[in-house]
């Protein structure tokens, strides 16, 4: 079984919640990870070559040149290899391009499974994967909570807002997991040391075959207009726990008439 | 400009968050449509009228019958081929934005999600919306058209036009080779055992900070002894931690207690929505950068461990029990 998960690298979340007034994107400045989310994805298909001989874990992204060395974190998880489609025309690149781009790459390497993350803390926009689905045209389960992979059919558990549903689907398909569905594993020594001699590819669009209409700003179909401040939410008090935390607590409550 | 709102039901009834983008759209719009998908939903359709829609699109069919994506991308899909929709709206949810972001996918429209609202600017639509943990407000619009909209949930609230039912015109259903290949094997449905965590006055929240589901017990005394209702996150129960009744948030209840205290909750936004409206929010966190910090009235950077059973032993004390 040939995986593939889609990783992307982002800002180190607790650092960062900037934007950049001058570009009107998150002020990318400051230490980088791979997405803690996507480590999830990357335990699951693990998992699956585990429970398969013969399978291969490949790690896909589209980002800048350095991304590489955050994607070693999977590798060092126990992927095999990397793919990171990079080039200066891809940046500022929406959901349009960005799926555009990365199903290219996908479809490169024809995998049964394509895993994704949950959300990113940049992006958010927790739905990448259905973009990409459709552009390749594979059945896809989002969000899933609890899994099972047996006979080329996956089936899933995924929480909704009515409650949890069992959906169905065969390989290959798009998945994208929850952050419950399971704890991803610590990179031993020995996988940290071998992740930096693992095949590690990088890509430019005119190796994908993607025009540069189709991406970046220019293959974008969305835009940032304006930025401001939100209202003002009122008073935030925030103190240290030094041991009266708990008394503290119960003043607060006791001035609200809380309690 | 024609809009088209994506109208989501659930066991019989149009939910609310896709009424409230119907009549925002209604409202921006007088050419607006609504589409209801799945089957034996006939019934339902023309009472999208009353929230404005100028007429209503079915597809009915039992193929439709399970809440999947894919297939309803299809019906949309061909909706706006066949129709040139300048606008395509959501209310989001766990199907919708699937949807939202596969259909973007499909034709190539940019697709703007989390808007809090939209409006239009000298002839352009305009959605606005808060980014990186509600510290910045921000503006987004759209290049070529249709333009997909996906609205954070709870931001819009439906509101009745003083309009009656909406025709409705049947539309068939031809799925495409990929979509029918997922199935639903059990669909969800809601079942309530206990009270529910919507009508409690004091809300004691455990978030994924209390380490397991033994630290809910701890939390259960607490509530107890304030006379609160425990809720919990989404990433507690998606753990098996705690059961799916209690969980707050956008697939969860929205609640709006006197008092929200949350515990090792990390503020996400998708929680966010679900207790914002909390007369008073209280927040114990050991990481200090948490985002429930930003929206908290009283923070306290410190270890839910201390903290708990401190405050039982405090409440407890006072209450005189
Ligand atoms: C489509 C979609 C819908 C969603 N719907 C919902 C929803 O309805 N409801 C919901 O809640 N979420 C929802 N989520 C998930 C949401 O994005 C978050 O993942 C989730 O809310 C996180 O839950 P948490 O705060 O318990 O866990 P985490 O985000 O992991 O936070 C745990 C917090 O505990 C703190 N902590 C750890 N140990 C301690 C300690 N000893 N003492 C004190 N603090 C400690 C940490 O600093 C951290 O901030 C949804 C996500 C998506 C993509
Ligand atoms: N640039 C990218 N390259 C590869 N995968 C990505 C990229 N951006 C997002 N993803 C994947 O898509 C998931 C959802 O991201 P988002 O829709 O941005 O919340 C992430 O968890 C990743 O698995």
């Amino acid at each position: 079984m040939k995986i593939a998960v889609c990783v992307k690298e982002v800002p180190d979340a607790a650092l960062n919640r900037r934007i950049d007034p001058a570009t009107k994107q998150l002020d990318r400045s400051g230490d980088r990870v791979l997405n803690p989310y996507d480590l999830h994805a990357v335990e699951q298909a693990i998992r699956m070559k585990e429970s398969e001989a013969g399978s291969e874990v490949v790690l896909v992204s589209m980002g800048p040149n350095r991304a590489l060395e955050s994607m070693r974190k999977g590798l060092a998880m126990g992927a095999d290899r990397a793919v990171l489609v990079t080039d200066e025309a891809a940046s500022g690149s929406d959901l349009v391009a960005t799926s555009h781009t990365l199903a290219k790459a996908l479809e490169r390497e024809q995998p049964d499974v394509v895993l994704f993350g949950y959300q990113t803390p940049d992006g958010n926009g927790a739905c990448l994967w259905a973009a990409v689905a459709e552009r390749m045209r594979l059945p896809m389960v989002s969000q899933i909570a609890e899994i099972e992979v047996a006979d080329g059919t996956v089936t899933a558990k995924r929480q909704t807002e009515f409650g949890y549903d069992t959906i169905r689907a065969p390989l290959p398909c798009v998945l994208s997991v929850s952050d419950a569905l399971n704890e991803p594993r610590f990179a031993s020594l020995k996988g940290i040391m071998g992740a930096k001699k693992k095949p590690q590819e990088t890509l430019s669009l005119s190796d994908l075959g993607v025009e540069a209409d189709r991406v970046g700003r220019a293959g974008s179909r969305t835009t940032v207009r304006t930025l401001g401040d939100p209202p003002s939410r009122g008073e935030n008090v925030k103190i240290e726990d030094d041991g009266s935390g708990a008394e503290k607590i119960l003043q607060f409550l006791i001035e609200r008439k809380l309690v | 400009m024609s809009t088209l709102v994506f109208l989501e039901h659930h066991e019989g009834t149009l939910q609310k968050g896709s009424l409230g983008a119907l009549s925002k759209a209604a409202s921006l719009d007088p050419d607006t449509a609504g589409v209801v998908i799945g089957s034996g939903v006939a019934d339902i359709a023309a009472q999208a009228g009353r929230y404005g829609a100028a007429r209503v699109f079915v597809a009915d069919d039992e193929q439709l019958a399970a809440p999947l994506p894919q297939p309803r991308i299809d019906v949309i899909e061909a909706l706006v081929r066949e129709h040139g929709f300048d606008n395509v709206l959501f209310a989001s949810s766990v199907l919708a934005s699937d949807i939202a972001a596969g259909l973007s996918g499909r034709l190539d429209a940019g697709l703007n999600w989390d808007l809090n609202d939209v409006s239009t600017q000298d002839g352009e639509l305009v959605g606005s919306t808060t980014a990186l943990e509600d510290t910045v407000l921000v503006e987004v619009g759209w290049v070529g058209t249709p333009r997909i909209a996906l609205f954070r949930s709870g931001a819009l609230e439906p509101s009745e036009s003083g309009g009656g039912d909406a025709p409705v015109e049947n539309i068939g259903y031809a799925p495409a080779e990929h979509s029918a290949k997922a199935v639903m094997v059990e669909q969800a449905h809601e079942e309530q055992t206990g009270p529910s965590i919507e009508e409690a006055d004091i809300l004691v929240t455990g978030g994924r900070g209390l380490g397991g589901p033994e630290g809910f017990k701890p939390l259960e005394e607490l509530a107890a002894a304030m006379g609160g209702a425990v809720a919990s996150t989404r990433a507690v129960v998606d753990s098996n931690w705690y059961p799916y009744q209690t969980q707050i948030g956008q697939t969860g209840k929205t609640v709006a207690p006197k008092l929200y205290i949350g515990f090792g909750v990390s503020g996400a936004i998708q929680h966010k929505v679900g207790m914002q409206s909390s007369q008073t929010i209280v927040a114990i966190n050991k990481d200090p950068n948490a985002p429930i910090f930003t929206f908290a009235d009283f923070g306290v950077v410190g270890d839910v461990n201390d903290i708990v059973p401190k405050l039982t032993a405090l409440v407890k004390e006072r209450r005189g029990s």
